[in-house]
């Protein structure tokens, strides 16, 4: 690719530099600025019969505070876990729940009708139910013996 | 103020009390938030898909521990494709530093999160001592 380039007229080198950079910056915009790196939330991926489901595990939450988007076999789940307003002046002896906003994308293995969810948040336990759609559904071909 | 007993920062915990294990299942240390206020200690542990009737909470001397039953759930008709945590009981223990008035506990339930709020006992409370002028 480099190559190509060099051996046009039109090269520059300070607009190489340039494009380096750029892509330099879009390769660590996607770190998060906080130390924890820990990937959140934690999801389980279930496959059934044409259908998969999703648990995640966000305790705190309620079903309103969660947001959840399917495009065709991506599904994100999106919200914030807040601090409790009292603890903020209080002296802590130990803070391991993790705070703050958060955004999670799965890929999913295939296609998912989004008509056709269903979401069930129990206990802190997020449940996501997606069925596979009729058309994409795998057909039982016939072998003719001739 | 509230020592941890188990000294592993791991999130898997080996059974304490050497006992024969009831379930398969693994136990897990729950994430825990600890802070003090003026006249109380509270203690707030993520258990999810833990029901607030299956929290154990136990006191004794100093020594409070946790623990919540996660109901074994069967996925019908579901295969586990991939898993990033694990499913299992939780269950913490920690040594309280200072006296507690163990007769006003609150404890609540909500959402997976249990909330701990532990009032501290008169002789343990910070007192204010009024100066008086000479």
């Amino acid at each position: 690719m480099l190559l190509g380039r060099t051996s046009g007229f039109d090269w520059d080198p300070f607009t190489e530099m340039q494009r380096m950079r750029e892509d330099m910056n879009r390769l660590f915009a996607d770190f998060p600025s906080s130390p924890a790196t820990r990937i959140y939330p934690p999801v389980n991926l279930w496959l059934g019969e044409n259908s998969i489901a999703v648990t995640a595990e966000l305790p705190g939450l309620s079903a309103e505070e969660v947001d959840l988007t399917i495009r065709e076999d991506t599904l994100t789940i999106r919200g914030e876990r807040k601090p409790m307003e009292e603890a903020e002046q209080a002296s802590w002896h130990r803070r391991e729940r993790p705070l703050g906003a958060f955004s999670r994308t799965v890929s999913l293995p295939y296609r998912v009708d989004p008509d056709q969810v269903k979401a069930r948040f129990q206990n802190g336990v997020l449940e996501i139910e997606m069925q596979r759609p009729e058309a994409d559904q795998p057909r039982k071909i016939q072998i003719s013996n001739q | 103020m509230a020592q941890e007993v188990t000294t592993t920062r791991k999130r898997d915990v080996a059974r304490t009390n050497g006992g024969e294990p009831s379930t398969a299942a693994p136990i897990y240390l729950p994430d825990t938030d600890i802070y003090e206020t003026v006249d109380h200690i509270v203690l707030v542990a993520d258990m999810p898909g833990v029901a607030p009737g299956d929290v154990d909470v136990t006191l004794e001397r100093r020594v409070l521990t946790i623990r919540g039953k996660v109901p074994t759930e069967a996925h019908d008709g579901y295969k586990r494709l991939y898993a990033e945590y694990g499913e299992g009981d939780f269950e913490r223990v920690f040594t309280l530093s200072e006296e507690v008035d163990r007769d006003h506990i609150e404890a609540s339930h909500k959402n997976g999160v249990l909330t701990l709020k532990l009032p501290k006992a008169e002789s343990a409370k910070t007192q204010r001592i009024e100066v008086k002028a000479a």
